[in-house]
């Protein structure tokens, strides 16, 4: 099928398979979960998940080293070392879960929260504290993890990820062994025209994407009341594509959904909207109070759907693991903290010339003159440490 | 040679990008079996298919946001803007995400995108039809912004506007898109001046005359009135707006003394401005008179039954030349 096969196809069947009413493709009535708050195992009879003990574990592994390199740079924010950090306190299992359904050739597109992904993809922590630290915009490779630079405007990736989807059609990399596109929003995004926007495209190109939003209730210090009047999965029955409500602190439910999603995008059935349903239990970013726009209540009782909290449960219970696993795991996370801590407080600031580097691709003269202007005027500081 | 219209001279520019690269595309509204309300794209979808000449869907920020897409999986996407007016929906994506990508990636990330936009007024339209909003773009680092103002100018610089690596703005001078002239379509761009500089028009030694767009025709019509009035005038098309070709602006202006920006855009914080200032600096002793700016006035584009008194035309040009000459 070529891609503007696939594009009417799916147009004129109003969705992918013809022998199905249009909206109906596995959207959901329910929040799906698998692991309940108690860490008590369920199954979802559309949502099997076959996994070993050793791989909830490696899950387990993730969560907390995550939760770790959190709270060491919301405390390296504290002392001045960074300059902001938006925290993802409260969403390890949505981002955890969804990374690790991926394969490493699907492409990820993430917000600026997205540091439990960024871990996943392999993103050495370092790269997500130079741009906190204010040293580069991102400056990573996004083709070394397949996971694009944070982008800070909210909703303008779903499009990147939507267009990147078309390139997958056009290099007729969907099926079998196909590639597929993850786009990462939150609650707030979802009002954003362009997010809107990648919703039309995808659904009338029948693009391999699925869109991940992390519905964590709260966009600063707006509640999700002021964004829809419907739940967020359900908006993607509007657009023709099947919308689905996860419990976004159960990692092995996001873990499955996702993979089914992404499957089903690989595999040609375009577009899923995800609704990972958690919260946010910190501060917006390290600027924010949020004290002054919700009840610590509210708050309270979220913690008692911690997503860490409920895996350990789970594999004590199980007999999965002992002590000396937990123990072993935290001393791994306290040793990644460590070396987060230090090698911020050890990071350069850039060269003051390098701002003019990477504009375009050859130096425009204008921009070459003014850079010499600039060389000279640090050089006219004689006598001082040579600022260039 | 084939005479041409500036219309079809894009087109057939158009043509041999698609032939030349497999990635690059061409997207946008009414682009496909329409052939672009302009008919610049007209017959290219039949001959390249609808997954290289893609009807987008009716959203410009969604045309210029998938485009980022498609280029980051190796794409080179050439996005038309349907009018000068409907680009804002899409500036966020330009602004923000185009013009940054390869500065925020440090240089690993190129967004090889053109974005094609007829500017200008002088055709009777309504509102948002007519505008021309380069300056915005120009003052955007990271992105090239170019006009053309012939159709041998418009065929080879659409070329080589898709070959750059960088972001490229693309204006179209509409109401000149009916124009004829003798193009080369069988030459190829070695011969073709590079998209980043200025070319001389007519030579002259009494004044500088700086313009683009569909003002380039104009002018060059004021320079041969004015040498019936024994005044030689200096003509040049600036084709970059950013980066602007100072060199040959300078070289001009220190030879004549004297400086005129003609375009159609609103005067303030515009591209004569830019150029006014940089003229005063560099060419300070050269000048024998202030630098003058011929443009739109600074009130929105007005009802098309005014635009004759709101654009530039070949007597305003010479008026300014008069005043620049009368100091």
């Amino acid at each position: 099928m070529t891609v503007n096969d696939a594009g009417r196809a799916a147009s004129l069947s109003g969705g992918r398979e013809s022998d199905q009413p249009p909206v109906a493709r596995g959207s959901s009535a329910e929040l799906i979960q698998l692991l309940t708050p108690e860490g008590e195992r369920i199954e979802h009879r559309g949502y099997p998940l076959e996994i070993s003990a050793e791989e909830i574990k490696s899950l387990y592994r993730d969560l907390v080293i995550v939760r770790r390199i959190d709270f060491e740079a919301i405390a390296l924010q504290r002392q001045g070392e960074l300059g902001i950090w938006a925290s993802l306190l409260g969403q390890e299992a949505a981002q955890v879960g969804s990374a690790r359904a991926l394969e490493p050739r699907d492409m990820a597109f993430p917000t600026y929260r997205e540091h439990g992904v960024a871990w996943c993809r392999g993103l050495d922590p370092m790269k997500l504290l130079e741009l906190f630290r204010g040293v580069s915009h991102g400056g990573w490779d996004p083709k070394a993890h397949n996971f694009h630079l944070y982008t800070i405007v909210i909703g303008s990736q779903t499009l990147h990820a939507t267009g990147y989807a078309m390139g997958i059609q056009r290099d007729g990399a969907v099926g079998e062994d196909g590639e597929a596109v993850i786009a990462y929003f939150g609650d707030g995004a979802t009002s954003q025209g362009d997010v809107n926007e990648a919703f039309i495209w995808s659904s009338v190109t029948n693009a391999p994407v699925v869109f991940f939003c992390q519905n964590n209730q709260w966009a600063i210090s707006e509640p999700l009341e002021r964004q829809s009047r419907v739940p967020l999965y359900l908006r993607a029955q509007g657009f023709g594509f099947p919308g689905v409500q996860v419990d976004g602190n159960d990692v092995l439910a996001c873990l499955a959904v996702t993979r089914k999603a992404m499957k089903a995008a690989r595999e040609g059935q375009g577009p899923t909207l995800i609704e990972a349903y958690t919260y946010r239990m910190g501060a917006h970013t390290t600027t924010d109070d949020p004290t002054r726009y919700r009840l610590s209540a509210e708050l309270e009782s979220w913690k008692l759907k911690d997503p860490i909290a409920r895996v350990k449960q789970y594999l004590i219970r199980s007999e999965l693991a002992d002590m000396q696993f937990f123990d072993q795991i935290d001393a791994e996370a306290d040793e990644v903290g460590t070396r987060v801590r230090k090698a911020c407080q050890e990071m350069p600031d850039p060269r003051p010339l390098s701002m003019f580097d990477h504009v375009y691709t050859s130096q425009s003269r204008p921009l070459e003159a003014e850079r010499a202007e600039f060389a000279d005027y640090l050089d006219s500081f004689v006598g001082e440490e040579a600022a260039r | 040679m084939t005479t041409l219209t500036l219309s079809r001279a894009l087109n057939e520019g158009l043509r041999k990008a698609l032939e030349n690269d497999p990635k690059a595309l061409i997207m946008g509204e009414d682009v496909g079996k329409l052939g672009g309300v302009f008919r610049v794209t007209d017959g290219l979808q039949k001959d390249f298919g609808e997954a290289r000449v893609i009807d987008t869907p009716l959203a410009e920020s969604g045309i210029i946001g998938t485009a980022i897409g498609l280029a980051l999986r190796g794409y080179r996407p050439i996005c038309e803007i349907q009018f000068d007016g409907f680009v804002f929906p899409a500036f966020d994506q330009i602004v923000s995400q185009l013009a940054k990508m390869r500065y925020r990636s440090l240089g690993k990330l190129s967004l090889p995108i053109v974005i094609r936009i007829p500017f200008g007024g002088g055709i009777g339209a309504v509102e948002h039809h007519s505008e021309s909003p380069e300056a915005l773009f120009a003052h955007t680092p990271g992105l090239r912004v170019v006009a053309c103002g012939d159709p041998a100018e418009a065929f080879s610089m659409i070329q080589q506007a898709v070959i750059s690596d960088d972001p490229v703005i693309f204006f179209e001078p509409k109401r000149r898109y009916w124009d004829k002239a003798e193009v080369d379509i069988a030459g190829g761009l070695a011969a073709a001046l590079p998209m980043d500089r200025a070319r001389t028009l007519a030579a002259g030694t009494d004044a500088t005359v700086l313009t683009y767009g569909p003002m380039v025709r104009t002018c060059a019509e004021a320079a041969v009135a004015a040498s019936k009035d024994g005044r030689s005038i200096e003509v040049i098309d600036l084709r970059s707006l950013a980066p602007l070709d100072t060199e040959t602006i300078f070289a001009s202006v220190r030879r004549t003394g004297r400086c005129i920006v003609v375009h159609e855009a609103t005067v303030s914080g515009g591209i004569g401005a830019e150029i006014a200032a940089q003229v005063t600096q560099e060419c300070f002793y050269q000048l024998e008179a202030p630098v003058l700016r011929v443009g739109g006035y600074s009130t929105p584009y007005p009802p098309s039954r005014l635009e004759e008194y709101y654009l530039p035309d070949l007597d305003r040009v010479l008026d300014a030349v008069d005043r620049s000459l009368g100091y």
